[in-house]
């Protein structure tokens, strides 16, 4: 009896998954898979062969793959750092981190405008000190710059919270039975940090790949990733079938990379927080 | 000794690299110049424009309320259903688990376009109503995941010696249970409020014409160019969050329920 009452009440959230995530899903399906007059199609799907949408996809999925390499060489020596200075305190690292999010997102991105452009902060500093210029304000690699920025605490939270969990003795035992540095870094600290790492990808990934706002901000509009393409067919174009066709193809990515991290973090011990 | 000041250098370029933006921001707060691109002297004008500015007053009233309101019901709905998923049989309990992640997971484009095509069907207006039901649902999550491993910690003989002391099963939750889940019931909340605020991408597919929160007043702004008014609100809003936040850290006990026990939570 009192188990039954239990499990009611859970009635309210299993309501809510079908209804605003299940059925929305399966709406995008719908929508990606019919054309105007209902009838099945896999037009919208197969129109990401199309060359636009094809070098849109590629541009994201270039960019969001450089950015997250950068994200990973910077956030491993920092979260291995953060590590080695014991600050017990692990809330004040989540907190440093978390902290940028109260400044809106979108006016962290229009601030890097502000350093980048021609004449702005940045140029002006190098100007004083007779270095050439930088002009990369409206190009990809702004771009790559705002996702790394605004995507690198989630790489650096997973992988600190992996490598923080390692038990010091196993270093101590390394280190007696003769390991070097670089030995205890390859065998022990890497494998052990695997599913912070991966986590830390998948989070990195995910966002980088699909959004549109950063190259909006940044790459002027002379730069379309997928993640424009398909906000357009819904916000201006209003072609919501295509749009929700290029949906079913980015989720194709998004499932892949899941598959991926879930072979390599069984216990799901990579975790953001 | 040298390999000291390389770390600590490492790590002040990497706060210079995500704190320069926000300085940016607090900077041109104080320009008088309207443009970005000049420094035009210090003035205060524009944080006493902004209590005139009734758009972006508006704005923020929208976004403060829809993010209070979608916090405080994921908070409720999402610690009643850890409760039942606890009592779920391994296979639903993975079930249940793997559709809480998808919003997470899944892009948020994604998110937000299947809701837009949801609220067509179901003839919503859209409006304050379908952003406050998009938020809760994208909140939901966050609140499952801080308060499942405090759930997972419990010991469920406390709160049966309750009952067999006599405590009604409410009685018991709040009294046993209530206490211990707490940290993490807390660090949901506010992570789903942080997450609120922040949010642009959903926000953006399932607002209405008339109704704007911050985001997407920011959003709109851009092309025209953005008020100064607006960076005078979002200083006083960080403000205003690190020196609570920097309070709640400086008592150590109330460090280690709030901020702490989000070290258990799993996003």
């Amino acid at each position: 009896m009192n188990n039954m009452k239990k499990k009611l009440l859970g009635l309210p959230y299993y309501i809510w998954c079908a209804v605003f995530i299940l059925i929305p899903l399966g709406m995008v399906f719908y929508y990606g898979l019919t054309d105007k007059s209902g009838a099945f199609t896999l037009e919208n799907i197969a129109s990401i062969t199309a060359p636009e949408h094809l070098k849109a996809l590629a541009l994201a999925l270039l960019l969001s793959v450089i950015a997250t390499l950068i994200c990973l060489l910077l956030a491993y020596p920092l979260a291995m750092i953060l590590c080695d200075m014991q600050v017990n305190q692990h809330s004040f690292i989540v907190f440093i981190f978390i902290l940028p999010m109260w400044m809106n997102f979108l006016l962290r991105t229009l601030a890097w405008q502000t350093l980048l452009e021609k004449t702005g902060v940045i140029n002006s500093i190098l100007q004083f000190l007779h270095l050439p210029s930088l002009t990369i304000i409206n190009t990809p690699y702004a771009i790559v710059l705002g996702m790394v920025y605004n995507f690198l605490p989630f790489m650096v939270l997973p992988i600190y919270n992996a490598l923080s969990k390692i038990d010091d003795n196993v270093i101590q035992a390394a280190r007696d039975l003769g390991a070097n540095g670089i030995q205890v870094f390859l065998k022990i600290k890497l494998p052990l940090s695997t599913p912070g790492i991966i986590s830390g990808i998948t989070m990195v990934f995910v966002p980088a790949l699909t959004t549109f706002v950063i190259s909006k901000l940044l790459g002027g509009s002379k730069v379309l990733l997928i993640g424009n393409v398909i906000e357009e067919e819904f916000t201006q174009a209003s072609n919501w079938h295509l749009g929700s066709g290029l949906s079913i193809v980015l989720m194709i990515f998004i499932l892949v990379n899941m598959v991926l991290s879930a072979v390599f973090d069984k216990d799901g011990e990579g975790s953001f927080l | 000794m040298i390999k000291n000041a390389a770390k600590k250098i490492y790590i002040a370029l990497i706060f210079i690299f995500l704190y320069a933006p926000i300085v940016t921001l607090v900077v041109l707060s104080f320009n008088a110049s309207k443009t970005r691109a000049k420094w035009g002297g210090f003035t205060l004008k524009w944080y006493v424009a902004l209590f005139q500015n009734e758009d972006i007053l508006a704005a923020l009233s929208n976004t403060l309320l829809i993010a209070l309101i979608a916090s405080v019901v994921a908070t409720i709905i999402g610690t009643a259903a850890c409760l039942a998923i606890m009592s779920l049989k391994k296979k639903g309990r993975a079930i249940i688990l793997g559709i809480t992640n998808i919003p997470m997971l899944n892009a948020e484009i994604v998110t937000g376009i299947s809701l837009m095509l949801l609220f067509i069907s179901m003839g919503l207006k859209f409006g304050f109503g379908t952003i406050l039901l998009s938020h809760i649902t994208f909140c939901i999550p966050y609140v499952i995941l801080s308060v499942m491993p405090r759930m997972q910690q419990l010991n469920p003989s406390t709160y049966e010696a309750a009952l067999d002391l006599g405590a009604g099963p409410v009685y018991g939750f709040f009294k046993v249970v209530f206490p211990d889940i707490l940290p993490g019931v807390l660090s949901g909340f506010l992570m789903s409020f942080t997450m609120s605020i922040d949010d642009f991408i959903i926000t953006h597919f399932t607002k209405g014409a008339g109704v704007d929160t911050l985001s997407t007043k920011i959003y709109t702004e851009v092309k025209k160019g953005i008020k100064p008014e607006m960076y005078a609100l979002s200083t006083l809003i960080f403000l205003t969050v690190l020196v609570l936040l920097l309070l709640i850290n400086r008592n150590p006990a109330s460090r280690e329920n709030i901020t702490g026990s989000s070290t258990s939570a799993k996003i």
